[in-house]
């Protein structure tokens, strides 16, 4: 007889959450895409993706995440192995530098290269025909290549965090039996070292390509110069400058099952090949590798990581401050050009911008403390209760990982404008609905892992020790998980306050949050206050991530 | 303290038999050891028994009142079954101390400030841990923390301490010091204890009755760590006390045979009747000489182990072990090297019927 307590209220009340938050908005995308003059019509599908200007931006989103694939996972390669398996000078410095572009807002940079590259404007362009009188521009940001190189830039760590843990963790005996049984280093190389890390290789390649694919802001802040988009531009476009008519939601839900299923598929091949690559052998501890002696070539590999650190890290951020601070953009950067009054501007007198700063800071922590407290409940369902269907739970909650930015937008448009009875378009509400949804998976990875680790034993230890059910939870569940519910935390703090992706879709005049603003800033030609506001937001991401550095370690220190 | 009856419980786990009708009784204040290979069901009888299983059928009563019945659905929670269980993990639970851990039962039944105090420091001075109370789990070691686990199971005087195979992780010594401080303790307290373990060594030290249980999760015999172990009920029950010999003997016109072999058996006559028989012994039961009466054997492989010498001896085609001690080989002439024959005399033999097939390698 079953019976009805509380395990079976807090999953009823996981899935309720779920289905809410996420399920129902995604299965809006499917019925709206495929359910025409009400009868299930794929045809008509087809007949969306031939128009031209869909097929292209089909066509573009495989070109530009196919490249920055290749390149970011040949560029987070080399580096891992040059940080791990090499006698680089100052290699644990140069690991950190390398993570920096995780921080920074691709988005920022793409602004920051449009102001040095841009084939009139750019300020590098600029130097090489004015100064060294070039007849043209030596470099076009607006062009493929261009958005490529960008992204690459801000989306190799993903490779260079997987392929460096991987050489690091990977035990030095496989390689050193290999030496003793005959093999050259050359032969170690390809036979053993390869295949063991090739599986966190294509993993971080996939990583790379399941972002570029749902990436919306470089390609949006340096394709609109030359009509390059790729799908989640083109839904924007659709939803923002055609208000609502039917056709062009119509064609945003087809582009979003599309994008879905993409993301699907590439989750489905990493999931393929880290079961694949499961080898126990890069299971455990930290092992102290054998070094590749560079002799020669150890200074010109320092300067070359200096160089690429200083090109992809410095210079753009520099750039933003500098620009920021111009009277006007296109000035030298001279000193009688600079001033502190654009600063002052958008954090003292300018209403949009103070709003946006506002808005990001006062969502991200709702959206934080929200998906921290569902995500817990949610993960301990999952984790440690034995009810029926929380397979199912499983894949509700993991869902939002695989599903882009602008297609969770573009559900909660359809599903909280009006045609259910509750309507908050153009409100906060509607982007804090959309975070929940798009950071719950992040939420529940933290809380699972710390979940895993209270082994059920320690709360039937202390229910053999007197305690109910909730005292157990009390005094042992929840101090043990506390310190995964703080990452998850951070884990969705940061990330929503600069969000870009998701609140560009559903922004009104008031609720621009910081990365819409810099986003029409940039687009209204304000690009000085672009730039400002552009730092501003770096110096919070900044001063956030340390801080969370801080209170990470010294909770681990006690 | 406190018996417990256990009447005709069945547990079924995803469609998998693991306990049928088993019925125990375990008297008050005796330290009680159920010992069987792993996965056999032992732990989730203890689990059914604190309480964290339900029974699919059958009924478990502690002092005479019942806590599980399937057949009314009744089930006393565990934290209401006055009891205290240390797990085969310790379960130590990591963000609290020492003293934290073993006072956390106390609080919960809301004993005083100054009782509290008093009595957590009286066990943890129990077990051994004086002076250690402030620290953390993770700046113990694991016999250590095995100690709190014990500690805090006994602190709020429990009627029955259930206890999983507590000394598991611990090394050779500890786990030696340990069985006799639960021991002790027991002695001490009179608490009613279910030892649950795969080790015989540790179950025949520990108990005052032992229960074996096979794989199929049924009780093959119960009776004291002296009866079990010289008068087992069945092969199973031989087998799993210690190494055992096997020696096939086959009855032809009331004379008795090894194996398929023509050499007649010369020990003492079989207790059991039929033609097919096995005799099972320890190899510590095996006593060796060069010549003389006995069963004729080969020495097919000599190790010294230091205190005793171990030889592997094949008798008309069956392999059999045998441990002497050292100092008696040296000083009867007995260092026999490979290949050596050798006469076989067996002190005492365990008589089954039927064929037995030796599954422990040689």
């Amino acid at each position: 007889m079953p019976r009805f307590g509380t395990p079976e209220v807090l999953f009823m009340l996981s899935v309720g959450v779920l289905i809410v938050v996420v399920a129902f908005p995604m299965l809006l995308i499917f019925f709206n895409a495929f359910w025409v003059d009400s009868h299930f019509n794929v045809a008509d599908v087809v007949k969306v993706l031939q128009r031209k200007e869909t097929y292209q931006a089909l066509l573009n989103s495989l070109i530009l995440s196919g490249g920055v694939t290749v390149t970011g996972t040949i560029v987070g390669t080399f580096f891992a192995w040059l940080v791990t398996r090499t006698d680089l000078p100052f290699k644990k410095t140069m690991k950190l530098l390398f993570l920096v572009p995780f921080m920074l807002p691709a988005f920022i940079g793409a602004l920051a290269w449009k102001m040095l590259l841009s084939p009139r404007a750019g300020y590098i362009n600029r130097l090489f025909m004015d100064v060294l009188g070039f007849d043209g521009p030596i470099f076009d940001i607006y062009t493929y290549a261009g958005i490529i190189l960008v992204e690459t830039m801000y989306l190799f760590p993903f490779v260079f965090i997987q392929v460096s843990g991987a050489l690091e963790r990977m035990d030095p005996t496989l390689e050193e039996s290999a030496r003793i049984s005959g093999a050259d280093l050359f032969t170690i190389t390809r036979k053993i070292t390869i295949p063991l890390v090739l599986p966190s290789i294509l993993s971080g390649a996939l990583l790379i390509m399941l972002y570029s694919m749902a990436h919306f802001g470089t390609v949006a802040v340096l394709g609109v110069e030359t009509g390059i988009y790729n799908i989640p531009v083109l839904i924007y476009e659709k939803i923002h400058q055609s208000a609502g008519s039917f056709d062009s939601i119509r064609t945003a839900t087809v582009l979003a099952t599309v994008l879905v299923l993409t993301a699907a598929l590439i989750m489905w091949l990493q999931n393929r090949v880290l079961a694949k690559g499961k080898y126990q052998i890069i299971a455990g501890k930290s092992f102290r590798p054998t070094e590749l002696k560079l002799r020669g070539l150890r200074v010109p590999m320092l300067i070359l990581c200096i160089v690429y650190i200083g090109l992809t890290i410095v210079l753009p951020t520099a750039t933003i401050f500098l620009v920021g601070g111009l009277k006007t953009y296109g000035l030298s950067f001279t000193l009688e050009n600079l001033t502190w009054a654009n600063y002052n501007h958008i954090l003292f007198e300018w209403d949009l911008t103070r709003d946006s700063i506002w808005n990001s800071i006062s969502l991200g922590l709702a959206s934080a403390l929200i998906t921290m407290f569902a995500g817990v409940i949610i993960s301990y369902v999952i984790v440690k209760m034995k009810v029926r269907g929380k397979g199912f739970l499983e894949f509700l909650g993991m869902l939002p990982f695989s599903v882009p930015g602008s297609v969770i937008a573009l559900g909660v448009i359809l599903a909280w404008s009006g045609k259910f009875g509750i309507n908050i378009y153009i409100t906060v509400w509607i982007i804090l609905v959309a975070y929940i949804a798009r950071y719950m998976a992040f939420s529940l990875k933290a809380n699972s892992a710390a979940l895993e680790q209270v082994h059920d034993s320690l709360v039937e230890a202390a229910r053999a020790s007197g305690a109910s059910m909730a005292q157990a939870l009390r005094d042992v569940v929840v101090p043990l998980v506390r310190p995964g519910m703080v990452a998850a935390f951070f884990l969705i703090f940061l990330p929503a306050l600069r969000e870009l992706t998701v609140s560009v879709l559903l922004y009104g005049p008031t609720t621009r949050t910081i990365g819409v603003a810099i986003y029409t800033l940039n687009e209204d030609g304000e690009t000085v206050y672009s730039a400002a506001l552009a730092g501003i937001a770096l110096i919070i991401i900044v001063l956030g991530e340390v801080l969370i550095k801080r209170l990470v370690t010294s909770k681990n220190g006690a | 303290m406190a018996s417990i009856e256990i009447k005709g419980i069945s547990k079924q786990y995803a469609g998998r038999t693991i306990l049928s009708d088993l019925s125990l009784e375990l008297q008050d204040g005796e330290c009680f050891t159920l010992l069987g290979p792993s996965g056999c069901g032992k732990t989730v009888l203890l689990r059914l028994i604190a309480g964290f299983e339900a029974p699919d059928s059958g009924s478990i009563l502690i002092g005479g009142d019942v806590v599980a019945d399937a057949s009314s659905g009744q089930m006393l929670p565990p934290d209401k079954r006055s009891l205290g269980m240390v797990f085969q993990d310790y379960a130590v639970w990591p963000h609290m101390t020492v003293f934290d851990n073993v006072a956390y039962p106390l609080k919960l039944a809301g004993i005083g400030a100054n009782e509290l105090k008093s009595r957590a420091m009286r066990n943890i001075e129990l077990v051994g841990l004086t002076n250690l109370d402030q620290r953390l789990p993770s700046q113990l070691s694991g016999g250590q923390q095995q100690r709190v686990a014990l500690a805090r199971a006994l602190v709020s005087e429990p009627q029955i301490l259930l206890l999983d195979e507590p000394l598991n992780n611990l090394d050779a010594n500890l786990r030696e010091e340990m069985r006799f401080e639960i021991k002790a303790l027991q002695q001490k307290t009179g608490v009613t204890i279910l030892y649950v373990t795969h080790d015989q060594e540790i179950a025949l030290g520990i108990a005052d009755r032992i229960a074996v249980m096979d794989e199929h999760g049924t009780l093959r015999q119960i009776g004291t760590p002296e009866e079990v172990y010289e008068r087992p009920a069945d092969d199973f029950v031989f087998r799993f006390l210690g190494i055992a010999n096997f020696l096939p003997v086959r009855r032809e016109a009331d004379v008795l045979h090894i194996g398929n072999s023509s050499e007649q058996w010369t020990g003492l006559p079989p207790d059991k009747k039929g033609n097919i028989l096995t005799a099972g012994f320890r190899p510590s039961d095996v006593v060796l000489s060069r010549e003389g009466e006995g069963l004729p054997g080969t020495i097919r492989r000599a190790s010294f182990l230091g205190a005793q010498f171990d030889y592997l001896i094949e008798i008309a085609g069956t392999l059999i072990r045998a441990a002497l001690p050292s100092h008696e080989c040296v000083a009867r002439n007995l260092l026999f090297s490979e290949g050596d024959s050798c006469r076989i005399n067996l002190a005492t033999v365990q008589w089954f019927e039927g064929q037995i097939v030796a599954a422990d390698k040689v």
